[in-house]
């Protein structure tokens, strides 16, 4: 082949893989503005005014709105006995969302120039911002202590690998009384199977607060994980039991419900959602069969809300925290829910 | 093109050039293959950093997965990438079609991955997908630099793999943008991003098949029949063996980028934020400093740049030990990293291709690569340990020590009474 057809056969190519890859951006960029229009049979979504006060009118559910139109990714509010209902959208988007006795952390992206950065805001009871702080990568977890005095959140930070495949996790709490940070739980002391223990390879993740001082969270090293308790005053982790994953205290206190790696379950759904007693430190199944990633919620002493994959990102779930019962669809295009009341 | 067309002692272009010519003297530009050879791995890096730029945001955003489990893969990846680099090399030297066919091969296995990642929407597809992107990457990392050294005279091999790198960072430094770009039009849209860098990597595997020549003689020579133990039995060539010691030796305490941002990062107390700036600060370095650095090698000798390379790599450890800090410590940190990857890079494949023989020169040039990748690997797993042992500035204090006795060492095992400046003609003939 010629030098000049070799240019031309070139040309050509640039021609038709440009337009492939054109229209491939135009199709994606079509579908982000359909975003913004609601779907048909979609919940019904309004603006309005949302607290995160105790409501006067019976229990409320707080969640990041998934359906589309205008109030798409906002947090929004519906009635806890009635969650078809008509959604109240807040106007403030959240990633990730939890919130408790009026106050709400709020984890949050900001659009760059060149790439989205990423910073978790604390909200007054009107949603207001109080205070926020720049996070290192992509939200994940979040959580409020039952005070409302504390509140935690956990992103994915990617070191700068190749294959850009290398993934590790960073867990910050706030104390939002005197806004002293704890950056990075790592930094405190491991205390594992009852010696100290050292690894550049440690992971917290999902905290879970008990109260104003002491917390349950995920640790990961070696390849393991562990459910550990937390001291924030003596700054250290106190592993208790191994296999467990975004850990979720019971309101009572007794009980964590978390994500279990199942072994022989299928590499790519390996979780199943476990609750644990901690007096006996015994764990039993929930009636839900299905591949659960989420940090559950207790919507009351014996009830779970999780996540699961759905048509618009992600629907709410709930089942019985005793492994009784089925698990039962709760809201549809909604994610990171939070009990107001 | 012609060079590229030679092989070996025998083609006219290198008995023109090769005693006669001093080393030091301004020769004709690059070589066209080793250009095109550059625009097809900047293509592909644009390629693949996209995808690498974006992956993380997919898994957790667009699919909802934890990406925690990928780091043991990361793990096996990189030591079957370096095996698998051999198996690149010889295949290249052996087989019928040559370096270009086996590199085609390795580019198009990476750019059928980027399509594949639309349909895989499940961790271990996508780390299978991952996996064969490696493997490609894998395969045609010894024929492309192999291809590179027989279309160069040798005395500007330096200047020509400094050339192929800065090209290939540059890639590297525009895919992301890229990706960001496409992001920034379409919101979520992981997929258009997959099939914008398939497009491109599509387009790098024709800008190779149709600008970098092939192999000149239509049949190989009929003793060409390399089997794999005469790959092992390169080792046996005193320079080469030298030469893969001294990498292996100087990989072992190498510590690898990431180990070394976190450490700039927890003892300058940089805001974690400024990550992924701190391997930009190290690329731009690079992309700047492989040219002029790799003419230098050409100049000075390529081993003597390849041991000073990483007694830059050691004042840079020494930045990070000292008790100065503050971001003019941060950038001093990332421009010796820089300048260590452009003393080190092209130019150990530089120098690498003087000691194999052209017959071998992809086994040779993956001989050397694996032995310094495994060793890099190696060293990771230890400084891990080290870090849990002892901290990590203090396990960085016991590798620097460990470097400068590497270093040491090395100089003395590649000294040799008639440097490396002007090849022996024997050996070149071999």
């Amino acid at each position: 082949m010629s030098f000049r057809a070799r240019l031309l056969t070139l040309l050509v190519a640039v021609l038709l893989l440009g337009s492939v890859g054109a229209g491939a951006v135009l199709y994606a960029a079509d579908r982000s503005a359909r975003h913004e229009q609601a779907q048909p049979g979609g919940p019904v979504v309004e603006a309005g005014a949302v607290s995160l006060r105790t409501p006067t009118g019976g229990r409320e559910l707080v969640f990041r709105n998934m359906a589309w139109g205008p109030h798409h990714d906002e947090l929004a509010t519906v009635p806890a006995d009635r969650p078809d209902g008509a959604r109240t959208a807040s106007g403030v988007q959240c990633l990730r969302f939890h919130a408790a006795a009026g106050t709400g952390v709020c984890l949050q992206a900001e659009r760059g120039a060149l790439q989205d950065t990423y910073r978790a805001v604390i909200l007054d009871d009107q949603l207001h911002e109080l205070r926020h702080f720049p996070v290192d990568g992509i939200p994940t977890r979040a959580r409020v202590s039952p005070s409302g005095h504390l509140a935690a959140w956990t992103v994915f930070v990617s070191g700068d690998s190749y294959a850009g495949t290398d993934f590790s996790t960073r867990t910050s709490v706030v104390d939002t009384r005197d806004w002293s940070l704890q950056e990075n739980l790592e930094t405190f002391a491991v205390v594992k199977d009852g010696r100290p223990y050292q690894a550049h390879d440690v992971n917290i993740w999902g905290v879970t607060f008990a109260d104003d001082s002491t917390f349950y969270a995920t640790l990961a090293s070696g390849g393991q994980t562990y459910l550990v308790h937390g001291d924030l005053g003596a700054r250290t982790l106190t592993t208790l039991h191994q296999n467990v994953e975004c850990p979720s205290l019971s309101p009572d206190g007794t009980r964590i419900a978390y994500k279990k790696r199942v072994p022989g379950a299928s590499p790519d759904a390996p979780w199943r959602l476990y609750v644990l007693d901690l007096a006996t430190m015994t764990e039993r199944a929930t009636a839900e069969q299905r591949n659960i990633d989420d940090q559950a919620l207790w919507s009351d002493a014996s009830t779970l809300v999780y996540s699961l994959p759905g048509d618009f990102g992600s629907d709410l779930w709930t089942v019985p925290a005793d492994g009784s019962g089925a698990a039962t669809r709760l809201l549809s295009a909604a994610v990171a829910p939070a009990y107001l009341g | 093109m012609y060079l590229a067309d030679r092989r070996g002692t025998t083609a006219p272009a290198s008995a023109a050039s090769a005693p006669g010519t001093g080393p030091g003297r301004r020769a004709a530009a690059v070589p066209a293959t080793v250009l095109a050879l550059g625009a097809v791995s900047l293509i592909t890096d644009v390629s693949s950093e996209m995808v690498s730029a974006v992956l993380p945001l997919y898994l957790l955003t667009g699919l909802g997965l934890s990406p925690l489990g990928f780091g043991v893969l990361d793990g096996i990846n990189n030591g079957v990438g370096a095996l698998v680099r051999l198996v690149g090399g010889h295949l290249a030297d052996r087989g019928r079609g040559g370096h270009k066919t086996v590199a085609a091969v390795g580019y198009g296995l990476s750019a059928l991955c980027k399509p594949l990642l639309l349909l895989a929407h499940t961790v271990p597809v996508i780390g299978a997908v991952l996996a064969v992107d490696r493997t490609g990457k894998g395969l045609r990392t010894a024929p492309r630099d192999a291809m590179i050294s027989l279309a160069t005279e040798p005395e500007h091999r330096g200047r020509a793999f400094g050339v192929h790198r800065a090209m290939d960072t540059a890639g590297a430094l525009i895919g992301p943008l890229v990706a960001f770009g496409v992001l920034r039009l379409a919101v979520d849209g992981y997929d258009a991003v997959f099939a914008v860098s398939g497009c491109v990597a599509a387009l790098g595997v024709l800008v190779l098949l149709l600008f970098v020549p092939g192999r000149a003689r239509a049949t190989a020579p009929a003793t060409a029949a390399v089997s794999l133990r005469d790959a092992f039995a390169l080792l046996r060539l005193p320079r080469l063996r030298r030469l893969t010691l001294c990498a292996v030796l100087l990989g072992l305490t190498t510590v690898s980028d990431s180990f070394l941002y976190l450490l700039l990062q927890r003892r300058l107390g940089l805001s974690t934020h400024l990550f992924p700036l701190l391997a930009l600060g190290t690329a731009a370095a690079f992309l700047l400093l492989a040219v002029p650095l790799g003419a230098l090698a050409d100049r000075i000798g390529r081993r003597l740049l390849f041991l000073a390379g990483h007694g830059v790599l050691l004042l840079a450890y020494g930045l990070l030990l000292g008790p100065a800090s503050g971001g003019a410590v941060a950038l001093c940190v990332l421009l010796l990293h820089g300048a260590f990857y452009a003393c080190t890079d092209g130019v150990l494949a530089a120098a690498a291709a003087d000691a194999a023989p052209a017959e071998q020169r992809g086994a040779g040039l993956a001989l050397v690569g694996t032995g310094q990748a495994l060793a890099r690997f190696a060293c990771s797993l230890v400084f891990g340990a080290l870090w849990s042992a002892v901290g990590g500035p203090s396990a960085l204090g016991w590798f620097a020590g460990a470097l400068a006795l590497c270093v040491a060492g090395a100089f003395l095992v590649l000294r040799e009474p008639a440097g490396d400046r002007a090849p022996d003609p024997s050996e070149m003939a071999l």
